[in-house]
């Protein structure tokens, strides 16, 4: 209760944040931009309809939740409200957990505005509505979690500017783990192997949230390949919390 | 049981690029009795904020054990029976004030059903019913005092912390809010409050703490601490020069014929009333000084 309580509140402050809007504005402006990108192009134009639409919803969800992520933890111990919350009876996870959740409400608005722009314009294409599509998305969300939980971790310790520097090279780093079998095949010193396979597996694997090219290109999706996703995405995110709420339980408010 | 109870309190802080250690805290310790308005006096700096928030569990200390009727400090049924005004309060600005209230009502576990009712009271209580759908970040400094008190007050709270509660007010707010203050004491309420400000403290207390420099100087019931004892009298006359006044006291100022003195040995000043009557002169006033709170603090700041 008093999470979800904390949680609106996160919500109501997030989205009183105009950066947050020009994101979505930005985002907005790619996604029907494809449209005139797909006139432009020989080939199928729906296509690059939603080439462009899925991969905008992803980049630009990624930068909202870095910007809300890395700001409303800090803003909370830097405007000390935190003093008056935490003298409240709650506990501080309490207070972590609900901030992650503010912040994923807010995600999902925005993902769903997103979408709804998405969709229209391949509505709009003669096109009918595909479910994967959906799928797609709700993977995209689940990454936007694992982010924000990132963000989240390093705003418990460090400032935003960091905290965004920090989380936008895993970000990166993470849709790129998967070279990381090739690294550890290269690797000849043992030790370096192993170093190499314990990032492997500390690091977060994002390209299992990446189905952009099945969904596009009519691929098959394997049903027990997006579970797996989803599973590796909730634990992996609670991982994070748990290790934020750690550092959290311990720090001085000063 | 008191109400707080602070046993032998240490913390310090590491500070600088190559950190170093430096003692805020040398050990506190401390006891409020139930019932009772609890005055924690210090210069700037001396450490009170640094107490409150360790017994708020808003930072660990180094050593030492706070107890709240009994419990524990950091368990959350202990929590439960506080409410706290944190010293120049931030707060959620893009709330109204009644919405600020509600969050915090909600996170205090209080029975939704009578929070509007609460709110209300508290609003009125401080003196902000006019102002209950406005927005924090359009009150004054003042304002947003009196809604940190209401906040603090918010679960019903049996032991109330308050850093600074007087401080941004004007005149009329500081006599408001020692009256909620006194009134939250009639409710059989504890209340722990920091300043340093003295006529604040000698005004309303049951007890003062009066901690420098990080260590509690002394501490006890204000009648114990302050006797009535007269320290010496100031006299003002006029009338009379100034040198044939040497064998009462000392002056301190003489100007527009107006001479004040201060006079110690209380046989005398009998005799300087005589005597300016003798001369025809005139006595303006004549006030004896006891001990106060203030010369413990000055007395205490100086020796430091
Ligand atoms: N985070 C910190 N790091 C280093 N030193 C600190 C920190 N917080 C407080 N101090 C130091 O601890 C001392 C006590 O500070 P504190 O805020 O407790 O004083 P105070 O009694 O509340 O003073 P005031 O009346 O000005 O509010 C000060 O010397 C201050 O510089
Ligand atoms: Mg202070």
């Amino acid at each position: 209760m008093k999470v979800l309580t904390i949680a609106l509140n996160t919500f109501k402050e997030a989205i009183r944040d105009r950066i947050l809007y020009l994101i979505l504005f930005i985002s907005i402006f790619f996604i029907v931009f494809s449209k005139v990108l797909s006139m432009m192009t020989v080939g199928d134009e729906l296509k690059v309809i939603k080439d462009v639409g899925l991969a905008s919803i992803s980049l630009f969800g990624v930068f909202m939740a870095i910007l809300i992520g890395t700001n409303l933890v800090y803003k909370e111990i830097d405007k000390r409200t935190i003093y008056t919350l935490l003298s409240k009876p709650i506990h501080r996870y309490e207070f972590l957990l609900g901030k992650f959740l503010g912040l994923n409400i807010t995600l999902l608005v925005m993902i769903i505005i997103m979408s709804i722009v998405f969709f229209g314009l391949i509505l709009l294409h003669n096109s009918k509505f595909e479910a994967k599509f959906l799928i797609a998305i709700l993977l995209i969300y689940i990454e936007l979690a694992i982010i924000t939980a990132i963000s989240i971790l390093f705003s418990s310790f460090t400032t935003p500017i960091l905290s965004s520097v920090f989380t936008f090279s895993l970000f990166l780093i993470g849709h790129f783990s998967k070279n990381f079998k090739f690294f550890i095949m290269k690797t000849k010193a043992p030790i370096g192997k192993l170093l190499i396979k314990i990032l492997y597996y500390i690091l977060p694997n994002l390209e299992k949230f990446n189905i952009k090219t099945e969904v596009v290109h009519n691929l098959p999706i394997k049903s027990d390949f997006v579970i797996y996703s989803l599973v590796y995405g909730i634990f992996y995110a609670l991982a994070i919390l748990f290790l934020s709420a750690l550092i959290f339980h311990k720090r001085d408010f000063i | 049981m008191n109400a707080l109870e602070i046993r032998e309190l240490y913390k310090s802080f590491k500070t600088g690029f190559i950190p170093r250690k430096k003692e805020i805290l040398k050990g506190i310790s401390l006891s409020v009795k139930k019932g009772n308005i609890y005055g924690y006096l210090g210069p700037n700096g001396a450490g009170k904020t640094t107490t409150i928030k360790t017994i708020l569990g808003l930072i660990f200390p180094d050593k030492g054990e706070i107890k709240i009727f009994g419990k524990n400090h950091l368990d959350i049924k202990a929590k439960q029976k506080i409410g706290f005004l944190p010293e120049n309060p931030y707060f959620y600005d893009y709330l109204t004030a009644y919405e600020f209230l509600n969050f915090y009502a909600r996170l205090s576990n209080s029975n939704r059903k009578d929070n509007s009712k609460k709110i209300n009271d508290l609003l009125n209580l401080v003196g902000l019913s006019a102002h209950s759908n406005l927005q924090l970040r359009k009150f004054s400094r003042g304002m947003l005092q009196r809604i940190g008190i209401a906040q603090a007050l918010i679960s019903d709270p049996e032991l109330v912390i308050l850093d600074e509660p007087l401080s941004g007010l004007d005149p009329i707010g500081r006599k408001e809010i020692r009256d909620v203050i006194l009134r939250l004491r009639n409710e059989g309420k504890t209340i722990f409050f920091s300043s340093h400000i003295l006529q604040d403290i000698e005004m309303i207390c049951d007890q003062v703490g009066i901690i420098i420099n990080g260590k509690i100087i002394s501490e006890g019931r204000l009648e114990d601490l302050i006797s009535e004892e007269i320290l010496y009298t100031e006299v003002t006359v006029s009338g009379v020069a100034e040198k044939e006044l040497r064998n009462f006291g000392e002056t301190v100022i003489s100007k527009g014929g107006k001479i004040l003195l201060k006079i110690y040995k209380q046989e005398k000043i009998d005799d300087i009333i005589a005597f300016i009557v003798s001369k025809k002169g005139k006595i303006h006033s004549l006030i004896p000084r006891t001990y106060t709170l203030e010369d413990i603090f000055l007395g205490a700041v100086k020796r430091k």
